[in-house]
Parts: structure tokens; C-alpha cells; sequence
């Protein structure tokens, strides 16, 4: 039989038992809503993870350091350690070389700095930090108080909340004052004449003021780069604290090495790519013009792995009520089975084939899967708006921004509705191959 | 006149149950040959075998031996998709209880020989009107079977056993559920199709008269086995 012609007997099928069909339908649609709930409950907490990492910046970054850097992860004890050969200093050179590389949009390096800062005639010790002009789009800085600096160059100031309250308590009345940051800038000397290139150089360090202006107050501790975390209670921006020269602590180091002319170098410089894909290639790419390079891809792929698990036991848990409701549609099958024994006794008679008989019950099966898993997708997608809405009271309740926890992206729709059809053809394999062996002699008898 | 190959050619057909230990000899050792354009009736009293003939001669039932012959097709060496085929396409059968479809229309009851057989729906409607206009009916094409009388139902049985144009129309009781005029058209109907479209009708009844009066030959049955092949009129 043509595949329309079926489609027309099974609508008529499934019409001539209109409230119990419905009610199988409505078993599948309960399943296959819990299904994608959980499903979309598992999505959006990924979705929700990994885009605020992805926003902190740390998956779209390596983290470069020099190959004779002492403090590089991973390189086992100092005493171990011989210089590369191919180790070169990560100088401003190096720095605008990185920057050339495909892929990369942002080359940074991560300053901070322990100093004094004055407000109201007070001193205060606190950590500076520089912040990149990106490091705004990283959502560390969602909720804050007052504003991001207005622009890359100017002297604002952005409080850490817990320092902020160090210098007062009312936080937002600190916004619009100015504070003095005292620092020790590094000036290097310049070589005399008739000193051995070993000799020369060196630095001095000669004590500063600058005022910056308090423009917001933040909640959190905005990450720059892997070595950010936590890093600063007194945040510049990144191209003021690096004309600042403030002395570091690998100052002493670069002596040492007798790198410390007048060039800066970095402890370590922060490499945006474009996405996190880009990351591997480019930490390849950085390993080979001999610095020492890291990044987070391998704690995201262990992410991603926690939510796939995450997503299995949600679906394995909601799956029951989809294997009740395939009972049920078992159930409605056989019973259609045995009410219509004369139809099908009459249809083979007519010259159905077994193949015939079988593909019918197969196709109301598969219309019930269908509309079972159209209802239950819209039902789980409702379902995880209302766990959002309920999620958004409470977190509103406790002063927290709000978050979507749940997502049905098309290809959960997509496998709510084919699911819930195969389950349905499962459910069918008994009932249709029962139909199909029925004795038509014995069926056209039957009352 | 009749072909020379015959419409259909039982060779020592048997047909046996087991029931319990005991074997019911339902169909025992028949031979019968009905040649192409007779109308054959079947008599027997209740339990005799004449329908599980019939039901082996439509290929609803497979016999225990011997092989059923339906214009030269061997129904015992057939795959049950051919066996479909040949229901579909050369035999129409029409039953004691006229076996309709009471949530379809007159209309879609008879053309579901055609969705079977994959006629394409622009051919369907004619054949559907023609089938109905041969036996009357094309005015209550869109009625259901429940409102039309028990004779008029027996008629649009016979106009979806013809839909398909089959060569051979098997009839098991179509009188049984009917007053005696209303059976005498439908036997009359029979008549006027076998005479008309050439067709070969074997036809179950147990009304001896109505037979003798509508068939070309009678064969009578008894206890599974053929008492008499009868003779032609």
C-alpha cells in the first residue's frame, strides 16, 4: 500500500479510538517532557559554565612564559632544570612577534605590583593589577558598581570590594574620588663607558606618585590571564600600569640573567586567540619559537566530559517515564489488535499482505510518537522556562543577577521528536508483528 | 464458451486440523475443476467443508495436501506476498455477513481493494462509481453501512469484490443473512455479472433451490468430501 493510503487508514484508526489514543499520546508527550527538561536543565548548566569561562578569558588564552622562567608550570625542580637552548627572552620584541601570529587578537602582559596607596591621608597596602581592555567582556565586572574605565589611558581606579571597604565602609561614596598610588618606578642606568658588557646596566629604583581617580567598585576578583586569579584589589588600566614601570618581582631576576637594560621584559604575557578551538595550534606555534606555553584547554575538556556524563544520568533517570509510556502505547496497540481482528481478517481477504497489516500499525505508532513528541518538547521546553523563572525569583531574592539554567537548542527538539517516534515504532514491533500473523479465516470469524 | 484452461483445478485437495489428538478432516481428498465463466454452487449442511474449499480456493487457508490450481497458478507454491497478490488481483470474495467497514463510507469501502492494489487515486473514483453503478448504489455512495438495507450492504460487498476486476468471484453464503427476495436479486445480480464480465462465481450456499435456479452446476459436500460434482445445466 502507498504510504499516503496508510497514512489515511491510520488517521482514521487512531480517530476511531480518539480518547484513548490521546491519552497514549499524552503518556509518550509526559516522557518525552521529562526527557527534555532534564536535557535542557543538562544544556543550559553547561552552556551557562562554559560561557562564563569563556567570558573569564581563560579558554580562549595561552599563557606564554619564557622557557628559562623559574615559576613555569610543570618544569619540575629548579635544580633539574637546564637552560634551552632555544629559550629566548620574553621581551617587547617577543611581545609584538606573538602578536603578528594568526589567530591572535590580544597580547598582554600580566603587571602587578604590591604597593602603598593613599586615600584621605591614610596608607593603604594593596595589590595593583593592570586590566586589559577585553577583560571588561569578561562578566567579572556584571554588577558593579559605577563604571569600566573610560578609556585604556585614563587614570581611573576600579576598588576590589573588600579593599574598598577597607577604606570605606559605604563603598558607593568612594566613587569619584581620587586616591594616590605610591610606587617604586624601575629606571635603568645607562652603561659607562669602559665597562665590560657584564658589568653594565642594571637599574635603580626611584619612589612615585600618581593620582587616579575611583570610577567603580566590584564584587569579584576579576581574572586576567591564568595568573590574575585573585590578583588584584586595585585595578588600572593595563596601558597606564605599563607606562608606570612600577618594579616587579622579576625585576631581581632580569639582573641576575643581566637582561635589565632598558627594554622591558615579562614574567609572563597573556595570548587571546580567536576562539578556544584556535588555542592548541597556537600554544604549538608558541612552543615552537622556544617559549614556555599552557593553557586551560585540557580543564575544559574535562568540563565538557562532567556535562556529557551529567546529561547520560539525567537522561537515563528521565528515560523511565518514557519506558512507561511506551507500555503504554504497547498496550494500546495490543488491544487495537484485538478489536479490529475482523478488519484485518477483512483487509488480508481484500489482498493485504502481512507487510501491509504490519506497516499500518507501524505508522499509528509512529503518528502517536510524533505528536507525543512534538506536545512533550514543547511541554519539557515550558517545564525549563518555569525551573529558570523559579531559579530567577530566588537568585532576585538573594540580590544575584539572574541566570538561564535550562536551553533547548534544536538539536535536543530534534532528538525529543525522533526519540519519542522510535520508541513509539519500539513499542510496535509486538503488537504489528501479531497483527500481521493473524489466521484471516480465523479473524473474518470473530465477533 | 468456456477457455481451455481452467479457471480453477483442485487435484485431491485436503485440509486437516488437529484438535486436541484428534484430526479433523475439515477438506478430505477433493477434486473438482471449475472451468473459466461458470458459475459453480457449493452445497453442503452446516460443517460439510464447502467453506474451507472456498477459503483454499481464495488462498486465505493453505491445504494439507494436494494443490489448488487458479488459472494455472499453484496457490501451494506460493510465497504469502504472492498469495496477497493473487487475493488482490484475481479472486473477489464476498461473505455471509458482507464484512464492510462501518466507519467508512459506501464509497471508501469499496475502494480499498484499489489502495491495496496501488491504483492511482485519479483511476480510483471512476472504478469506484462504475463498481456501484453495476450494482445500483451509485446514489448512496457517500452512506455508511449501517444505513443501508442488509441486501443493499451485500450489494456493495459484491462492488468492492469487483473493484479490482477480478476473474474469479468467490461467494461464501452472500444469501444467508437475507430474506428470500432480497437473496434472489442478489443471486440474480451474481447471474447478470457471470453472464456479463464472463466471470467464473463459486458460490457456498446451503439454499438448494435458489442454486439450482441461478448456477451452472452444483457440487455437493459431505463430511469433507465431494458426494457430487454435479453436471451442468
Amino acid at each position: 500500500m502507498k504510504f499516503r493510503d496508510l497514512s489515511d487508514l491510520a488517521f482514521r484508526n487512531l480517530r476511531e479510538a480518539v480518547l484513548r489514543n490521546s491519552l497514549t499520546t499524552l503518556g509518550v508527550a509526559v516522557g518525552v517532557a521529562s526527557l527534555v527538561a532534564m536535557l535542557s536543565l543538562g544544556v543550559g548548566l553547561q552552556q551557562l559554565a562554559t560561557s562564563r569561562l569563556a567570558k573569564s578569558g581563560l579558554f580562549d588564552s595561552v599563557f606564554v612564559t619564557p622557557k628559562t622562567n623559574l615559576r613555569r608550570p610543570g618544569g619540575g625542580p629548579p635544580a633539574s632544570r637546564t637552560p634551552d637552548a632555544k629559550a629566548r627572552p620574553l621581551d617587547a620584541d617577543a611581545r609584538a612577534e606573538i602578536a603578528r601570529l594568526p589567530n591572535v587578537i590580544e597580547v598582554y602582559p600580566q603587571i602587578r605590583f604590591f604597593t602603598e596607596v593613599r586615600y584621605d591621608g591614610k596608607p593603604y597596602a594593596t595589590m595593583v593589577a593592570g586590566m586589559p581592555e577585553s577583560s571588561k567582556a569578561s562578566g567579572a565586572f556584571d554588577g558593579m558598581q559605577g563604571s569600566f574605565f573610560s578609556s585604556p589611558n585614563a587614570d581611573e581606579a576600579i576598588l576590589q570590594t573588600e579593599f574598598a571597604k577597607e577604606l570605606n565602609p559605604q563603598t558607593a561614596s568612594l566613587i569619584g574620588k581620587d586616591l594616590v598610588l605610591r610606587y617604586a618606578e624601575r629606571q635603568s642606568i645607562p652603561s659607562q663607558p669602559g665597562e665590560t658588557a657584564q658589568n653594565s646596566g642594571g637599574f635603580s629604583v626611584v619612589p612615585k606618585e600618581r593620582h587616579f581617580r575611583i570610577i567603580g567598585v566590584v564584587e569579584t576578583e576579576p581574572a586576567s590571564g591564568f595568573g590574575g586569579f585573585g590578583s588584584g584589589r586595585l585595578l588600572i588600566p593595563l596601558p597606564i600600569a605599563e607606562t608606570l614601570r612600577a618594579a616587579q618581582v622579576n625585576d631581581l631576576r632580569d639582573i641576575l640573567r643581566d637582561s635589565s637594560s632598558d627594554k622591558p621584559t615579562y614574567s609572563s604575557l597573556t595570548v587571546r586567540v580567536k576562539s578556544p578551538s584556535l588555542v592548541e595550534a597556537t600554544e604549538a606555534k608558541l612552543k615552537e619559537l622556544g617559549f614556555g606555553a599552557f593553557s586551560l584547554l585540557d580543564v575544559s575538556k574535562g568540563l565538557r566530559t562532567f556535562f556529557r556524563v551529567l546529561d547520560l544520568l539525567l537522561a537515563i533517570f528521565s528515560s523511565l517515564a518514557l519506558a512507561v509510556a511506551t507500555l503504554g502505547i504497547v498496550n494500546t496497540l495490543v488491544m487495537a489488535v484485538l478489536e479490529r481482528r475482523r478488519e484485518i481478517g477483512v483487509l488480508k481477504a481484500l489482498g493485504a499482505a502481512d507487510r501491509d497489516v504490519k506497516q499500518l500499525f507501524f505508522v499509528e505508532a509512529g503518528v502517536m510518537g510524533l505528536f507525543g513528541g512534538i506536545v512533550g518538547t514543547v511541554f519539557g521546553w515550558l517545564i525549563g522556562r518555569a525551573l529558570t523563572f523559579g531559579t530567577n525569583v530566588y537568585l532576585h531574592r538573594q540580590n544575584l543577577s539572574s541566570v538561564d539554567i535550562s536551553s533547548v537548542p534544536l538539536w535536543l527538539v530534534l532528538f525529543g521528536i525522533g526519540f519519542a517516534i522510535l520508541v513509539s515504532l519500539a513499542a510496535c514491533l509486538y503488537p504489528a508483528s501479531r497483527a500481521a500473523r493473524l489466521d484471516p479465516v480465523q479473524a473474518l470469524r470473530y465477533e | 464458451m468456456p477457455d481451455a484452461q481452467p479457471a480453477i483445478q483442485l487435484d485431491q485437495v485436503s485440509r486437516h486440523y488437529l484438535m486436541g489428538e484428534s484430526v479433523i478432516r475439515a477438506v478430505d481428498n477433493v477434486s473438482v475443476t471449475v472451468p473459466t465463466g461458470e458459475f459453480l454452487a457449493l452445497l453442503g449442511s452446516s460443517g460439510s467443508g464447502k467453506s474451507t474449499l472456498l477459503n483454499l480456493i481464495a488462498g486465505l487457508d493453505r491445504p494439507s495436501s494436494g494443490s489448488v490450481m487458479a488459472h494455472g497458478q499453484d496457490l501451494s507454491k506460493m510465497s504469502s506476498l504472492e498469495v496477497a497478490r493473487y487475493r488482490r488481483q484475481t479472486v473477489g470474495m464476498v461473505f455471509q455477513s458482507f464484512n464492510l467497514l462501518p466507519r467508512m463510507t459506501l464509497e471508501e469501502n469499496v475502494e480499498l481493494p484499489l489502495r491495496l492494489a496501488e491504483v492511482d487515486r485519479s483511476e480510483r473514483s471512476t472504478r469506484v462509481r462504475e463498481a456501484l453503478q453495476r450494482v445500483g448504489l451509485e446514489k448512496r455512495i457517500g452512506h455508511r453501512p449501517s444505513e443501508l438495507s442488509g441486501g443493499e450492504q451485500q450489494r456493495t460487498a459484491i462492488a468492492r469484490a469487483l473493484v479490482n476486476r477480478p476473474k474469479i468471484l468467490l461467494a461464501d453464503e452472500p444469501t444467508g443473512n437475507l430474506d428470500s427476495a432480497t437473496g434472489e436479486s442478489i443471486l440474480s445480480l451474481l447471474r447478470e455479472i457471470q453472464q456479463n464480465l464472463g466471470m467464473t462465481i463459486v458460490m457456498v450456499t446451503h439454499e438448494r433451490i435458489l442454486a439450482e435456479r441461478f448456477a451452472d452446476r452444483l457440487a455437493v459436500m459431505g463430511d469433507g468430501k465431494l458426494l457430487s460434482n454435479g453436471a451442468a445445466r
